[in-house]
């Protein structure tokens, strides 16, 4: 019983960091048709921002309020990167798919080697509070504290995520263009300017993903964005193109999955099973759980 | 989708404006003839290219760069005949590489066969699994497509580095067991036959893929590049021949990875990755996608910059250089990377185009005198 | 055509070509200040493009030559967005209401900043949309979905309207209803309309434009066309008196 609450509870806390990053991927998939190679960068910009931002940015540090400021920090430095490749770099190439795509490769490519020029290739020890390192009963499992950070942002993001889509202008705009983005400009409506924001908001969510996975590895490195952003396209496919609660569907199958089977199973057998998810989801319902279907 | 980044070639500039070149005209159909016997001879050189390369030509360092430069020049010619001649952007042909490079190792190393059989097997295998994959795959289009193969390619990546039944050696990489190979390949006095080796698997990836796209298939391929919908007016199956060119893809790479694992002598997790797959886009969109000789130079090139430039990284020049602009710079993949992106914006052709860019300037500038 | 009144839209030598297909070689031709005019053609000739063209919404790789004009204003080369806001309303074909969004938040995101949404006049021209305002677009009938598709663009004033097969897959009865709305919208707001139903086109048509294989074949008013059997026989491929063509 206790390991299966512990196994539960890590692997929210892993759906937690592929929603963080999938939500943004899948927003700006379903309205822009970019896939975003690039947004691996903004998880190790946030990352990095905010283990810099910890040492260096007056009243930011490793605890409390500091702690919080330095996410802060961590999370608009991505945000402002997001939205700075989303006006220089794919904006010019509006409705071109394939261009944008090898544009966003190009990037990745680039923004991680930059990363590790500056900081060095080996992973840096991530400043976190002393409580981060601890552990909470649950249900008598010890769960990591860093876990249960990560599963609480991502369902507050979750909901705020909703909320904005719902009940705001924009979020009107970004769920129509979701469906139709033809349709939205022929309503008068400038779609670009949510493209731009639907930038902002991925790349804060990744920044926070890579903020607090941060936390929860306890390391920070160059290449952490690359590997989660493979598991992180396949919630997206999974949980269908452009829907944020798809994306959450598909990240908690796909977290637990893999835990549980890694722990029962072989080593890297969950891994597998979830590329297996994933085969049988796109032969069976090739539109993903839910969102508009996977076209070109 | 994509047309602009497979533009037409530009047409031919006329002859009568390009004074000089008429001699050459006559030559043209034997230059890559004069081409393949110069880089054949090469090896008897002894000329030293300070800078260029660390030892003579014909030394084993330089030798086995080069290999690995031909090789990776086959295997942007294998990948174009998907991205720039079909129009299918696939994030996975890292896999039939990889195939190629582990299967053959494994055959030869864990399973002790000669490397002829090793290699028929895994090449067949290679094949075969592009044939299923890419079976499963084209039901899909598009950025679908893209992600599934990305997918695939990731199994092969985790199988490789979790080391299932312990054949792969996991992140420490599988050293290929030479005992049993051929005495002609193996040590350092023999690199010069594996470039040999490296030299022929480009020349036959090159002539397969020319004379596939010559041929009415070829013809459909460019087709369903350009415009899918009109070769389904044709009455015509898109599916199969996508599948046929992707499967032939496949078979190219994983003919590559053969070739590969004995130039370097092992296999290494890192092959597997994804990283590998947007390196064959880069090479093939910087070289230009959907001509006979781009993606070749282009891979050639990259290869080479990807080993060169960590030597210019750490050189006199770059090191006095202050330290934000140094230290990008000693990262090949920074500067690979940055060259890409304004190649997308700048040079939609490719490398391929700039001659037929440059040719109007050229002659401009000499008209005058 | 109105001779005595400048058009309100005025096409010239219009060429648009996508994926290396000449679709339209050279189109012109006016929209009359007031009524509805017509687009007609066979299948595939070229209508459809033709709006499109029209309102910036060519896909891309297509290639458009020649002239578009609403009064003094070239429209070619504008974003849709702000054609639309200068008053060019568009109803493209099938509808493409948001059937995800419900009734009211379709309509909403027609609003416009600054300008009062004409609610009243939307209502009371479809009063099924105030009523089944909550409802989701996609569970609509296509009668619904077309009235919603209409409604929306009517909430802001509009120069033009631009109106393509609105009768499309309709049920007969649906088809009478769709025909009188747009009769009572084109009292007050000039149409460019593609209609495959010859009776709807009877009854709303006061000019009409006949393309054939990418031109336009026969211009001129609109009861004269449907007169002459002949001649609607040879441009369409129908006979004036089947009363409906099945698309």
């Amino acid at each position: 019983m206790n390991t299966v609450v512990l196994l539960t509870l890590t692997g929210l806390g892993l759906a937690a960091l592929y929603f963080l990053v999938a939500s943004g991927l899948s927003l700006v998939f379903g309205l822009a048709d970019v896939l975003n190679f690039a947004h691996g960068l903004f998880l190790g910009v946030g990352a990095y921002a905010t283990w810099w931002a910890s040492g260096n940015l007056p009243g930011a540090g490793p605890d409390g309020f500091g702690f919080v400021l330095a996410v802060v920090f961590g999370v608009l430095a991505g945000s402002f990167v997001a939205v700075l490749v989303e006006l220089v770099l794919i904006r010019p190439l509006y409705s071109r798919t394939i261009e944008q795509v090898l544009v966003t490769v190009g990037l990745s490519l680039a923004g991680v080697a930059l990363l590790q020029a500056t900081w060095g290739a080996d992973p840096r020890p991530f400043p976190r509070p002393d409580w981060s390192r601890d552990v909470t009963s649950v249900l008598g499992a010890q769960v990591p504290n860093a876990g249960l950070l990560l599963i609480v942002a991502a369902v507050v993001v979750l909901g705020a995520l909703l909320a904005f889509l719902r009940w705001t202008r924009y979020g009107l705009i970004i769920r129509a263009g979701v469906e139709n983005r033809e349709m939205v400009t022929a309503l008068g409506i400038d779609v670009r300017k949510a493209f731009t924001l639907v930038f902002a908001i991925g790349g804060a969510a990744a920044a926070l993903a890579g903020a607090l996975g941060g936390v929860y590895f306890g390391t920070v490195s160059p290449g952490q964005g690359g590997s989660l952003l493979i598991f992180a396209f396949i919630v997206v496919v999974i949980g269908g193109m452009g829907s944020v609660v798809g994306s959450a569907y598909a990240a908690v199958a796909v977290g637990l999955l893999q835990q549980f089977v890694n722990y029962y199973g072989t080593s890297g057998l969950g891994d597998l099973c979830v590329v297996g998810l994933l085969a049988v989801v796109l032969l069976l319902r090739p539109q993903g759980l839910a969102g508009k279907v996977a076209h070109a | 989708m994509t047309n602009s980044v497979v533009d037409a070639p530009p047409a031919q500039v006329p002859d009568e404006l390009t004074p000089g070149r008429s001699r050459w005209h006559g030559l043209r159909p034997y230059l890559p003839l004069v081409a393949l016997v110069v880089a054949a001879v090469l090896p008897y050189s002894t000329l030293n290219l300070p800078g260029i390369f660390e030892g003579p030509l014909n030394s084993p360092g330089t030798l086995q760069l080069l290999a690995i430069c031909l090789v990776f020049g086959g295997l942007a010619a294998g990948y174009d005949l998907l991205f720039g001649r079909t129009g299918m952007l696939s994030f996975g042909h890292a896999l039939y590489f990889a195939a190629g490079v582990y299967g053959t190792d494994i055959l030869v190393t864990e399973a002790g066969l000669p490397l002829w059989q090793a290699a028929v097997l895994t090449v067949v295998g290679g094949t075969t699994l592009a044939a299923l994959l890419g079976a499963v795959a084209l039901r899909t289009v598009g950025i679908a497509f893209a992600m599934v193969t990305l997918a695939f390619a990731q199994v092969g990546a985790i199988l490789v580095a979790r080391d299932f039944g312990g054949l792969t050696g996991g992140e420490e990489g599988l050293p290929l067991d030479v005992s049993g190979l051929p005495p002609a390949l193996v040590g350092v006095t023999n690199t010069v036959n594996l470039y040999w080796l490296a030299l022929a698997y480009l020349a036959i990836v090159v002539l397969v893929v020319h004379r596939v796209s010559a041929s009415p298939t070829g013809r459909v391929l460019a087709g369903l590049r350009d415009d899918e919908r009109r070769i389904g007016v044709l009455g015509l199956d898109p599916y199969r021949f996508k599948l046929v060119a992707f499967t032939l893809a496949g078979g190219l790479a994983s003919a590559g990875g053969v070739v590969y694992v004995l130039i370097v002598g092992g296999a290494s997790p890192h092959i597997t990755s994804s990283e590998l797959t947007l390196s064959l886009l880069v090479m093939v969109v910087l070289g230009g996608p959907g001509t006979r000789w781009g993606p070749v130079l282009g891979g050639v090139l990259y290869m080479y910059l990807d080993h060169r430039l960590t030597a210019f990284g750490s050189s006199e020049a770059v090191n006095s250089l202050p330290a934000f602009l140094s230290r990008p710079l000693s990262q090949p993949l920074f500067v690979l990377g940055t060259v890409f992106i304004l190649a997308v914006y700048f040079f939609p052709g490719g490398l391929a185009s700039l001659r037929s860019r440059l040719t109007p300037v050229l002659t401009a500038l000499r008209r005058p005198r | 055509m109105n001779a005595s009144s400048e058009p309100v839209l005025s096409v010239e030598d219009l060429s648009v070509r996508i994926a290396g297909l000449h679709i339209l070689q050279g189109v012109s031709f006016e929209v009359a200040p007031t009524g509805v005019t017509v687009l007609l053609g066979r299948n595939g000739v070229g209508k459809t493009t033709t709006l499109r063209a029209i309102v910036g919404l060519t896909p891309r790789g297509g290639e458009v030559r020649g002239s578009v004009r609403m009064g003094a204003r070239s429209l070619l080369a504008r974003p849709t967005h702000r054609l639309v806001r200068d008053g060019l309303g568009y109803v493209p074909e099938d509808r493409c209401v948001f059937a995800a969004l419900t009734v009211a938040e379709n309509l909403r995101l027609a609003e416009r900043r600054g300008v009062t949404p004409a609610y009243d006049k939307v209502f009371a021209l479809f009063p099924e949309l105030e009523r089944r305002g909550r409802q989701r677009a996609g569970s609509l009938s296509g009668g619904q979905q077309q009235m919603l598709a209409i409604g929306r663009v009517l909430l802001n004033d509009n120069r033009l309207l631009l109106v393509d097969e609105p009768t499309k897959g309709l049920a007969p009865k649906v088809v009478t209803e769709v025909a009188e709305v747009l009769e009572r919208v084109a009292e007050s707001v000039p149409v460019l309309l593609v209609e495959q139903n010859l009776a709807v086109v009877r009854r709303l048509a006061t000019d009409a434009v006949v393309l054939s294989a990418g031109q336009v074949a026969w211009t001129g008013d609109a009861r004269e066309l449907l007169l002459e059997t002949a001649l609607t026989k040879s441009l369409l491929g129908v006979g004036s008196g089947s009363g409906e063509v099945h698309a």
